[in-house]
């Protein structure tokens, strides 16, 4: 498939790691030394810590890395989609100011996208930036904003012209999360956790190089960004599996994965965790009615079909093919064996299903998995937004009338709160 | 386990779609239903001489071409499509499964050829009421008479019964009520004491028939005791070709609403633009789209010889029966008032799609079968 041979590559990436890698190291040296070696993130471009080569690749260097242990750059949290980001629409001063310390880790993003009056409606953002000559201020509210309380930086879609058509009047920044204009305050969700925040703008301040792409062209930038949050969808899933050897950098790793999964415990139980339902129906005793078997069968069936409509786009993927609205379907399908999950364990648990916490089934997990189970449908573009995604890009049914053309001033918004 | 289609098998689909617009387009189907019979003869003789369908999945020393249940299922997947009125199901599918499984290799060496060619039909009788639980509902009893054996007893739903030129019955040893006294039988189509009575179908592009046997002379296929195993194999095998047709006449109907939803207009917008109908397509879809994945591994899962195929099996004929009910059910809803009428089309895969959806087990019946086979797997 590619000009690259597979092993030559991994004996290359071998000899490397076998002479450089040391689990005494401190982590950010290893890192660094990661970053100007190419082989952390080895798809990037050469004059940008990587090799060129293929993505397809990655998994197979991967696999050395794995195979003597060698702790890879920093990957989990916002940091790749900002990196992403950067290298498609950043200036260079923007990559060799930013790309290296996200590699190491020592910087932290977020991406300060979604608000209270814009949710599927991204582009309606009301959070505003505006140039005085010398520097951006921007005013507003973000909401759903993962590690907004311990990053560096954030990346920043604001209004910056009122006048043009929505999608045309926002702009694309990074933005100083330390500064005093930002304030971070957590959202409670309704399972009890908070992962999220609420960011507060006031008069904060952005450089004018700090702009990323075109002012007006923030729409394109972020568009960028939210493709790379589909595509990330797989390796976010591996969020939080550290390594279980022992040394210095291994401590230092599972301490940083500790302390960005520590608000996302509940990730797996939205899923429904169609894992316990068969055990748990045999073990309670429910597995002889013959209601709760056809509703399990069902779960099952849903689940197995899901996994293997993802392996048929990944096959697809593979063959190079292009990415198609298997996305789409792939989210909606997750949904469907959540909700169908959660009605089955429902059904297992009869009146205890009402229980939480040490007094509920599996000492509350399965009240977790209730409690959680509504985010699967919304996170990440809701049902309803996957639904017009498919019908309008794969089934090429004619889109809605829209209301919200003309200048942004005049469209009809939710009130400022 | 790999189970996506290669670039031969994607030719091979187009090549027999194309071959089915061509000759079977729904004008001829409609044809065929008002006669006496219901199959497209002249149809199927091309299918057999042009195309070998019939043996696709029959081993070369025997006739067929040597591939495989996904080139089955592909072959089926467009009938469905098509709605071709032909004994594809009946003779190619379960009778000569029923041979495979079942005969000995002498007597598959005399009969499957004549059905892989297409020279002959012959369908397989195994249902004798309205719903199927296993071996233990067949009464149809099976005796010796001298060198020969010969049936008595009914059987029912038998497709294509009137028109086959054999058929292969299951039938109980007189005096067994184990599944060892079960055996496969072939009996001639023109027999005497064989009543044949066609029923009254839903479906016109598929006949159903009832079979009396009062004494009809049969042979008796492969060895004792193994029928009810070849007739397991068999009915798992006719269950993931009829789930392959479910999901092709799916297909067809989704896309005439999508179609019919982008071109008719109600104030002032095609339908197609509401949500409540755009929404409605993209769930079909899902829905589709989950139940051919299920399909399309458990054909690749019989093809490996996949320990739990006949979970896999079941579990394909649940999801493509639910999604190619709720597709042609929707299909009719999206259609408005011109759907419920007899001139347009969409009601002709609502009536496969709703006799495909019983025949060989319903949803729920597989759900079960699907839960307690993996149940005991894990």
């Amino acid at each position: 498939m590619s000009g690259v041979d597979e092993r030559a590559v991994r004996t290359e990436v071998r000899a490397w790691l076998e002479q450089h890698w040391d689990p005494e190291r401190d982590l950010v040296s290893w890192r660094e030394l990661l970053a100007d070696s190419g082989w952390g993130v080895p798809h990037w471009p050469r004059a940008w810590f990587g090799r060129d080569l293929p993505v397809a690749l990655c998994g197979a260097i991967e696999a050395e890395f794995e195979a003597i242990g060698a702790v890879g750059v920093a990957r989990i949290g916002i940091r790749m989609l900002a990196a992403a980001t950067l290298l498609e629409h950043g200036t260079d001063a923007h990559k060799s100011r930013f790309l290296r310390r996200i590699l190491t880790g020592e910087d932290t993003w977020c991406q300060l996208f979604s608000e209270p009056g814009s949710g599927s409606d991204l582009a309606g953002a009301t959070t505003r930036a505006d140039f005085d000559g010398t520097q951006w201020t921007v005013n507003g509210q973000k909401l759903w904003t993962t590690s907004a309380h311990h990053a560096e930086w954030g990346l920043l879609l604001a209004r910056t012209d009122w006048d043009a058509p929505k999608h045309q009047g926002l702009s694309y920044f990074v933005i100083d999360m330390t500064q005093p204009g930002v304030s971070v305050q957590p959202v409670k969700q309704m399972n009890g956790y908070a992962s999220f925040n609420q960011v507060f703008f006031s008069d904060a301040r952005v450089p004018p190089d700090n702009l990323v792409g075109t002012i007006g062209g923030g729409w394109q930038v972020a568009m960028t960004t939210l493709a790379h949050e589909r595509r990330n969808a797989d390796a976010l899933r591996r969020w939080g599996e550290a390594s279980t050897r022992e040394g210095r950098i291994y401590d230092e790793e599972r301490a940083e994965i500790a302390s960005v999964m520590a608000p996302y415990t509940w990730y797996p139980q939205r899923t429904g965790r169609v894992d316990l339902a068969l055990a748990r129906a045999r073990e309670t005793g429910r597995l002889a009615d013959p209601a709760l078997r056809q509703e399990l069968a069902r779960l099952l069936m849903l689940s197995r079909s899901s996994e293997w409509l993802a392996q048929r786009a990944r096959t697809a993927r593979e063959a190079g093919r292009p990415e198609g609205p298997e996305g789409s379907l792939g989210k909606l399908a997750a949904s469907h064996v959540a909700r169908q999950a959660a009605a089955v364990h429902t059904a297992i648990s009869g009146a205890d299903a009402m229980l939480a916490g040490a007094d509920g089934p599996l000492d509350g997990l399965i009240a977790e998995i209730l409690l959680s189970v509504p985010a699967t449908s919304i996170a990440g573009g809701t049902d309803e937004i996957q639904l017009n995604i498919i019908a309008e890009r794969v089934l090429g049914l004619p889109r809605e009338p829209r209301l919200d053309g003309g200048p942004f001033r005049d469209v009809p918004r939710n009130p400022e709160r | 386990m790999h189970y996506s289609f290669t670039p031969e098998q994607e030719q091979f689909r187009d090549v027999v779609r194309r071959f089915l617009a061509d000759q079977s387009p729904i004008t001829r189907v409609r044809q065929t239903m008002a006669t006496t019979d219901g199959i497209d003869t002249v149809l199927w003789r091309r299918l057999n001489d042009d195309l070998g369908l019939a043996g696709i999945h029959v081993p070369e020393a025997l006739g067929g071409s040597g591939f495989g249940n996904q080139e089955l299922g592909i072959v089926c997947e467009e009938l469905g499509r098509a709605l071709a009125c032909l004994p594809y199901l009946s003779s190619a599918v379960l009778a000569s499964r029923a041979l495979r499984h079942g005969a000995t290799p002498d007597e598959q060496a005399t009969l499957l050829p004549r059905l892989v060619s297409g020279a002959a039909t012959a369908t397989l009788a195994w249902m004798e009421g309205p719903h199927w639980s296993g071996c233990g509902d067949i009464a149809l009893c099976a005796r010796t008479d001298g060198d020969a054996w010969r049936l008595d007893g009914r059987k029912t739903h038998v497709l294509d019964g009137v028109t086959a030129d054999c058929v292969v019955v299951v039938a109980r040893d007189e005096g067994r009520d184990d599944d060892g006294g079960i055996g496969l039988y072939l009996v001639d189509g023109a027999a005497s004491g064989l009543h044949r009575r066609a029923l009254a179908s839903i479906d016109a592009t598929r006949p159903l028939a009832e079979l009396e046997f009062a004494g009809v002379t049969a042979q008796r296929l492969g060895r004792a005791g193994s029928g009810a195993a070849a007739l397991a194999r068999t009915l798992d095998d006719g269950a993931v070709a009829l789930a392959h047709e479910l999901v092709g006449a799916a297909q067809a109907v989704l896309e005439a609403s999508v179609e019919y939803a982008r071109l008719r207009m109600q104030f002032g917008r095609p339908i197609g633009s509401f949500q409540a109908i755009k929404h409605k397509c993209a769930n079909l879809l899902l829905e589709l789209e989950l139940a051919k994945a299920a399909v399309y591994y458990a054909a690749a899962a019989r093809d490996a010889g996949d320990i739990d195929s006949a979970a896999l099996a079941s579990q394909a004929k649940a999801q493509a029966s639910e999604a190619a009910l709720a597709c042609a059910r929707e299909a009719i809803q999206i259609h408005g008032g011109i759907g419920f009428t007899w001139d347009q089309d969409t009601h002709l895969w609502f009536k496969r799609v709703t006799c495909a959806a019983v025949l060989l087990g319903d949803a729920a019946w597989h759900r079960e079968r699907f839960l307690a086979l993996t149940e005991r797997a894990a």
